[in-house]
């Protein structure tokens, strides 16, 4: 009896079991109808944006949109076994210029869209900055509409500087004095806090390296990270987390531990990119919410040199059977009137028209418009070394921030660093 | 006419006399050709893979490198070989505390007592969390700052500990946290030997006037190998590849210092955040080959054992 129960059992499992491959396989085969689309998108605040507006876009247009949503490093990891696979299960994708740009177009996971962003005069190509643009062109081809644009500034806490009689740090010098006077102040409070992973802390760091007249690579593309400027803005950087950030930093840090540290009211000044900065004046998520000021980078002695970067794009995958209608959302996602209303709503565009709009700045706080203004003007149009092996590269150009965060000898760990890194530019060019 | 289907009818006859003859092996044969497919493919690939300098994508052209990979991977003490001794420190100690635990509690289950229903199942909470939760859950109480740990720590005037966040105390850490997860695996397996042995060895060894420890170590223990062994071979397996607790606390490239780095997590940093699959697959067929190998000792050396 039991026996038989449990025949029964496995058969209807494996029954089960191969009609769910035989389904799988014809919706795989087909990848839908024609008028599905596939997009896929991060974690972000203009997804959570585009998302509720896309039931207007599919009675528009009678599209049927289907959204997948991941994580950062999920979506990296999906891209690679996707495209790597020749996937035709994507068709809009959004992704990042700067990390994996050029080595998607390298590779041909980009549909060339030089023909259809010049189709459209209204939608206006030559709206979008020039720094963005850029970084979505391979080859003189663009491969990618910017989205999200971010510059470096200085988030602080008004009523700890008004406390300590200081003024809003100007230099880097002023920014060290005022970290170090605060943490001696208030016992419990850190002066400065920042991202402190390896790779994390790139990104951040290179506002300090440019402001200290350096950059990863000088003009002929050889690696200058052991540059005397370079090394003053490991130092730096490294000292102001070291001598003056939170006690117990781990090196671990990336933007939402640091956040948390900062809008627990545990730092005095933290420097990280605008687009996040409804984290901290939103009262919900922040217990600073009401004393957080904004302010430009401090200057370095090459002045104040933000990055100004396109941090996420939208890109149609080559691969892709529906490309015009990938097309077709793209620029509806990216139209004057949607990046007013997402950029309203606290997430930087890379429009130039938005950008002169007084609209498109109103819900911004005054100092952090201000600040972005100001960025936007001497901004560097890359925020972590230009080449094809950006992650590898990041480790490399990371290693003396942790040296330098933990007490070591960034000196030292830079000329190393910049060994291992001119041997990657090096294989990258052969 | 007749002859045809006499002829067609023998053949049949035939068919089924050798059907019957192999029926074990003709109806286990499409498993077996599914599951030797499934494991065929990717290894046979991975193989190919490694011997090519395949980079940047798997569908971008690529030589045939022979054993280049596999020679710059061995030459390499930056990152693999101190991946391959973490993953022996890993997995060793892991092993040998789960196994000296998970004994101690099976032992203490092993007789019946009050509410010792409830007790099992508390046991075994753990077992059925997702990795990767336990992985985020232990983070944050090993937060160096906000975290329960350090808070602890500090309610008994104990300065706070770097744990996760320190170059020589994230392994141990994350050590910890595999213990509190898969201890109650090996208590399970162990339980189960320990039932189903029989008493009367125990209470001779009793009459002889043998004590706890003794009963324990020449009695039980000798009758409970074939269940240690295979908890040892299940454990082993798993904690050598482990990957999610690792991932969830430490990241890509096993943090700063590569500190929680293993042969898994190296091979997952090479193939999905830096795009080299020829070195990605070189690792993994290096670390498949260590594995079989190590499983080979296990049961190999007990089967001498056994015939001894």
């Amino acid at each position: 009896m039991k026996r038989s129960v449990l025949r029964l059992t496995g058969l209807a499992t494996a029954a089960l079991v191969m009609a769910g491959g035989l389904a799988a396989c014809s919706s795989g085969g087909g990848s839908g109808d024609s008028d599905t689309l596939r997009v896929t998108l991060v974690n972000h605040v203009w997804t959570d944006i585009i998302k509720k507006k896309i039931p207007e876009f599919e009675k528009q247009t009678g599209i049927k949109v289907e959204v997948a949503q991941f994580g950062e490093d999920q979506l990296s990891d999906q891209y690679n076994v996707k495209l790597n696979a020749g996937t035709d299960d994507i068709d809009v994708m959004m992704y990042r210029p700067l990390q994996e740009g050029k080595l998607f177009a390298k590779n041909g996971y980009m549909a060339d869209l030089t023909d259809k962003v010049a189709s459209n005069a209204d939608w206006n190509w030559s709206d979008f900055q020039e720094g963005p643009v850029n970084s979505t062109t391979y080859d003189g081809k663009v491969v990618g509409v910017p989205i999200i644009t971010e510059q470096e500034v200085l988030y602080y806490r008004k009523d700890l500087l008004k406390a300590a009689g200081l003024e809003v740090p100007k230099t880097m010098d002023d920014l060290l004095a005022a970290a170090e006077k605060i943490k001696n102040d208030n016992p419990g409070v850190a002066g400065f806090v920042a991202r402190t992973g390896k790779s994390a802390a790139v990104t951040q760091f290179s506002s300090f390296l440019y402001s200290y007249g350096g950059d990863f690579t000088d003009a002929d593309g050889n690696a200058s990270i052991n540059t005397p400027e370079a090394k003053a803005a490991y130092a730096t950087y490294g000292k102001l987390i070291h001598d003056f950030g939170p006690a117990n930093v781990s090196t671990d840090m990336s933007w939402s531990e640091a956040m948390a540290i900062f809008t627990q009211g545990g730092a005095a000044f933290y420097t990280e990119a605008d687009s996040l900065y409804k984290n901290a004046t939103d009262p919900s998520n922040s217990k600073v919410s009401d004393t957080v000021g904004f302010a430009p980078l401090p200057a370095g002695p090459a002045g104040s040199k933000a990055y100004n970067v396109p941090s996420w794009a939208l890109g149609v995958n080559e691969s892709s059977s529906h490309q015009d209608n990938a097309w077709k959302f793209i620029e509806w996602a990216t139209s004057q009137d949607m990046t007013l209303e997402i950029q309203q709503a606290g997430v930087p565009g890379a429009r130039t028209s938005v950008w002169d709009d007084p609209d498109g700045i109103s819900t911004y706080p005054t100092d952090l418009a201000a600040a972005i203004a100001a960025s936007t003007k001497t901004g560097v149009g890359h925020d972590r070394p230009l080449v094809i092996k950006v992650p590898e590269a990041r480790e490399i150009v990371g290693e003396p921030i942790v040296v330098a965060i933990t007490g070591g000898d960034s000196a030292a760990s830079a000329d190393s660093a910049n060994k291992a890194f001119q041997t990657l530019l090096d294989d990258e060019n052969k | 006419m007749s002859v045809t289907t006499g002829l067609a009818a023998s053949r049949r006859k035939t068919f089924s006399d050798w059907a019957n003859r192999h029926r074990k092996w003709l109806f286990a044969s499409p498993a077996m050709i599914i599951v030797g497919l499934l494991i065929a493919i990717p290894l046979v690939w991975t193989i190919y893979l490694s011997l090519t300098n395949s980079e940047g994508s798997v569908r971008a052209d690529h030589d045939f490198i022979g054993l280049g990979n596999y020679a710059a991977v061995f030459a390499d003490f930056e990152r693999f070989w101190p991946a391959v001794w973490r993953t022996f420190i890993f997995a060793g100690g892991v092993l040998i505390v789960e196994l000296v635990l998970g004994m101690a509690i099976a032992l203490l289950l092993w007789r019946p007592f009050r509410g010792e229903r409830w007790v099992r199942v508390a046991i075994l909470l753990p077992l059925v969390a997702t990795p990767v939760a336990v992985g985020m859950m232990w983070k944050l109480i090993f937060d160096p700052n906000i975290g329960f740990a350090n808070q602890l720590l500090g309610f008994f005037g104990i300065p706070a500990q770097p744990w996760l966040s320190g170059e020589y105390t994230a392994l141990p850490t994350v050590m910890f946290m595999d213990i509190w997860q898969w201890t109650p695996m090996v208590v399970l397996i162990l339980l189960a030997g320990l039932t189903s042995l029989s008493e009367e060895p125990d209470e001779a060894a009793r009459i002889d006037g043998a004590n706890a420890w003794q009963r324990f170590w020449y009695v039980t223990l000798p009758l409970l190998r074939a269940t240690v062994v295979v908890a040892v071979l299940l454990r082993s397996i798993d904690a050598l590849k482990t990957f999610d607790i690792l991932y969830a606390t430490k990241g890509k490239g096993g943090g700063a210092f590569h500190e929680v780095e293993t042969l898994n997590v190296y091979a997952y940093g090479l193939s999905f955040d830096y795009n080299e699959y020829g070195v990605a697959s070189a690792v993994l067929i290096i670390f498949f080959l260590l594995i079989i190998a190590i499983m080979w000792l296990i049961t190999f050396r007990r089967k001498e054992k056994a015939s001894k």
